[in-house]
C-alpha cells in the first residue's frame, strides 16, 4: 500500500479550470471572429468586428469603412449560420454529460433516449406530406414535437417498469428508436422523388440559418444551463448510484427526471434547428473528463466551451475550408468516429482513466 | 433517536416483503440484522433510509414521523454504506470522501475548514489516505469499500447504516472499520444499524440482535438472549452451538448444516 499513488498519476488539470474555462471562452470568441471571416469573400476579422459594433450599436462611425455587402454577408448570413452552430455544439456536449451521468453509462449521448429519431421522423414527415402551417418553420416545429413525443413515451415505458432506472431507460430508448427509424424508412420509401429532401435534412446542415435558429437554440442552451449548473452536485451523486445519491440528500426520484426531461428538450431544440449531429455530445464530454475530470461543476462549463467550439469549427471547415459543402453530420461522424476509436484503444490498453 | 415502525407493508412487484411489521430499534446501540438471502434485510434498511415508503404504516425517528425530514436533514442524520458500489466514472478516492460533506454544505458554497479536516481523518481512519488522489475507477473491491465507508464517517451523521458493509475486506480492515463503528456507539452514543451475512462478526460486534426470516422478526432483543440454537435453527434451518470463545472473548456461532432425516 506505500506510496499506492505514484504508480499511476493523474495527470487532471482540475485545479486550473477557472484558467481553462476562460481561455476557452477566449478561443471560442477568436473562433467566430475568425470563422466569420472565413468564406467565399474574405473579410479581415477587425471589419468583422467594425460590421458587428456598429450594427448593434447603431454608431455609423464605425461601419464608414465597411460596404454595405460585407455588413450583410457577417450579419445577415454568417453570424446566424455560426452562433447556431456554437450554440448547438454547446447544448449536444452539455446533454452528452448530463445523460452519461444519469444513465451511469460513459457512452450514452444526447440521443439515447430516441430523441434524435423521433426528431427525425417528425422532420421526414413534414417533408413528406409538404406542411407549411408554420411556414418555413414547419420541419423544425414537427421534429421538436416529433422529439418530445418519443421522449414522453419513453419515459413513460421506462417509468412503468418501475422508477428512472438507466437499464430501463436506456432499453426503452432503443426500443422506440427501432420503431421510429422502420418508420423513417418507410417514409423514405414513399416519398419518391422528395426522398434525397429528407436524407439531407438527417445528415445535418447549419446551412442558411436566421437569427431566430440563433434565439431559439440559445434559449433552450440558457435554461438548460441554469437547470444543469444548478443540480451539478447532485449529478456528481447521481453517478455514484441511486442509492447513493439518496443517502447524501438529492431527491434520487424527482432530479434524474428533470435533469433527463431538461436534456432531452435541449437535444431535441438542437436536432429540430440542425439535423442529426452525431459523436458531439458523445466526444466532447470524454476529452474534457479526461483533461478535468468527473465533478460536473467543472465539466459543464468546459464541455459547453469546447462543443461550441469543435462544432463551429467544423461547420467552418464544411463551409469555407472545403471546396463542397458536405452535411455537418457526415463530417463529425467521420472526424469523431476514428478519434473515439483512439481514446476508446487508449483506455484499453490502460492509458488515462476517462 | 432510535426508530419505531409500526405495521410496516411492504411489496415489491409481484412479491410482498413486508406485511404488518412492527420493530422498534433503539438509539445509542449497536444493532445487527441477521436472516437469510432475500428474507427483506436490504428492504428493511431501504425503509429506514426513506429510499422507499412503506405501502401500509408508520416509520417514526427520534420521534418524529421520518417522512417528516427534508432530504439533506435526512442525510445529516443518517448515513449508509450500500452493498453496491460500482462506479463507472474516475472521481478521486478524496472527492468521493468529500461528497460525505455535501449534505453539510451549502449547494454553491466552498467547503469550510471542519469539512476538509474531517475528510482527512476518515480517510486516515480507513487507510485510503495512501491512495487520496487515485481514480476510484482503479482500486480493488474491498479498497472500494473503504473508501465509501469513508464516506460515510465524513457524512458524520448520528445513525449509521451498513449493508453488509465489510462484505469485500480482509479480516484486519474489517476488525478495524468495526472497531472504529463500535467506539462511535460506545463513545459518543451513536447508533448503527448493521446487515451482517457473517453470523460471528454480528455476534462479536452486535449488542442488539434483530432476526428476520421471510419479512417477519422472529426474534430481537440482546445478542445473547437472541443467538441461540433454537433461533439459528428457526432462522437458518442450521444446527448451531454458541458459546463464549476463549481467544476472543466473544460470542461465537459455530453450525453445520440440519440432518433433515434424524
Amino acid at each position: 500500500m506505500l506510496n499506492a499513488s505514484s504508480d499511476r498519476p493523474l495527470h487532471r488539470l482540475q485545479n486550473h479550470s477557472l484558467l481553462i474555462a476562460g481561455l476557452l471562452a477566449l478561443a471560442l470568441l477568436a473562433a467566430i471572429s475568425l470563422s466569420a471571416g472565413m468564406g467565399y469573400m474574405k473579410i479581415a476579422w477587425l471589419d468583422v468586428w467594425r460590421a458587428v459594433g456598429g450594427s448593434l450599436t447603431g454608431n455609423a462611425g464605425l461601419i464608414a469603412d465597411v460596404d454595405e455587402l460585407t455588413r450583410v454577408i457577417v450579419m445577415e448570413v454568417r453570424l446566424p449560420r455560426i452562433l447556431t452552430a456554437a450554440a448547438v455544439g454547446g447544448g449536444l456536449a452539455l446533454c452528452g454529460v448530463v445523460f452519461q451521468g444519469i444513465l451511469l453509462n460513459p457512452l450514452a449521448d444526447p440521443y439515447t433516449l430516441g430523441v434524435s429519431a423521433g426528431a427525425a421522423f417528425g422532420a421526414a414527415l413534414a417533408l413528406l406530406l409538404n406542411l407549411t402551417v408554420a411556414g418555413i418553420y414547419s420541419v423544425p416545429v414537427c421534429a421538436f414535437i416529433g422529439a418530445t413525443a418519443t421522449l414522453m413515451l419513453v419515459v413513460y415505458l421506462s417509468s412503468s417498469a418501475g422508477g428512472a432506472n438507466a437499464n430501463n431507460l436506456i432499453l426503452s430508448g432503443i426500443i422506440v428508436a427501432a420503431i421510429l427509424s422502420a418508420g423513417i424508412s418507410f417514409l423514405k420509401f414513399v416519398a419518391d422523388e422528395q426522398v434525397s429532401v429528407i436524407i439531407f435534412w438527417l445528415m445535418g446542415s447549419f446551412a442558411s440559418k436566421t437569427w431566430i435558429d440563433v434565439g431559439l437554440s440559445s434559449t433552450f442552451l440558457l435554461v438548460g444551463l441554469m437547470v444543469f449548473v444548478f443540480y451539478a452536485r447532485d449529478l456528481n451523486l447521481l453517478c455514484l448510484g441511486r442509492r447513493a445519491a439518496a443517502s447524501l440528500g438529492v431527491d434520487a426520484r424527482r432530479v434524474p427526471w428533470i435533469l433527463l426531461v431538461t436534456a432531452s428538450l435541449v437535444a431535441a431544440a438542437c436536432v429540430s434547428v440542425s439535423g442529426i449531429i452525431g459523436f458531439v455530445g458523445l466526444l466532447v464530454p470524454h476529452m474534457m473528463r479526461a483533461l478535468v475530470g468527473p465533478d460536473n461543476r467543472r465539466l459543464l462549463p468546459l464541455s459547453l466551451f469546447s462543443g461550441a467550439i469543435l462544432l463551429l469549427c467544423a461547420d467552418t471547415v464544411t463551409r469555407a475550408v472545403l471546396p463542397h459543402e458536405i452535411p455537418i453530420g457526415v463530417l463529425t461522424a467521420l472526424i469523431g468516429g476514428p478519434f473515439f476509436c483512439y481514446l476508446f484503444r487508449k483506455r484499453q490498453t490502460g492509458g488515462r482513466g476517462f | 433517536m432510535g426508530f419505531a415502525l409500526c405495521g410496516i407493508g411492504f411489496a415489491h412487484p409481484g412479491k410482498t416483503i413486508f406485511d404488518g411489521l412492527d420493530l422498534e430499534l433503539p438509539a445509542g446501540r449497536f444493532i445487527g440484522i441477521v436472516g437469510p438471502n432475500g428474507c427483506g434485510k436490504t428492504t428493511l434498511l431501504d425503509l429506514i433510509c426513506r429510499h422507499i415508503t412503506p405501502h401500509q404504516g408508520h416509520i417514526h425517528y427520534a420521534g418524529r414521523p421520518l417522512g417528516a425530514y427534508g432530504k439533506r436533514a435526512l442525510a445529516r442524520q443518517i448515513a449508509l454504506v450500500p452493498q453496491d458500489y460500482g462506479i463507472n466514472f474516475p472521481f478521486t478516492v478524496e472527492e468521493v470522501v468529500f461528497m460525505g460533506r455535501y449534505p453539510h454544505t451549502p449547494r454553491f458554497g466552498a467547503p469550510s475548514a471542519e469539512d476538509v479536516d474531517r475528510v482527512a481523518q476518515t480517510m486516515a481512519d480507513c487507510d485510503v489516505l495512501a491512495f487520496k488522489d487515485r481514480p476510484i475507477t482503479s482500486l480493488s473491491g474491498g479498497e472500494r469499500q473503504r473508501v465509501i465507508f469513508a464516506r460515510a464517517l465524513a457524512q458524520d451523521t448520528p445513525v449509521l447504516v451498513l449493508d453488509e458493509a465489510t462484505a469485500n475486506l480482509d479480516v484486519c480492515h474489517t476488525l478495524t472499520l468495526l472497531d472504529r463503528v463500535a467506539g462511535l456507539v460506545q463513545n459518543e452514543r451513536r447508533t448503527v444499524i448493521a446487515v451482517f451475512q457473517d453470523l460471528n462478526l454480528a455476534s462479536a460486534y452486535s449488542q442488539e440482535i434483530v432476526m428476520v426470516k421471510a419479512g417477519r422478526v422472529v426474534a430481537a432483543g440482546p445478542t445473547a438472549q437472541v443467538f441461540t440454537r433454537q433461533n439459528l435453527k428457526r432462522v437458518f434451518d442450521v444446527q448451531a452451538r454458541v458459546a463464549i470463545d476463549d481467544f476472543t472473548g466473544r460470542l461465537q456461532v459455530r453450525y453445520k448444516r440440519s440432518n433433515h432425516n434424524s
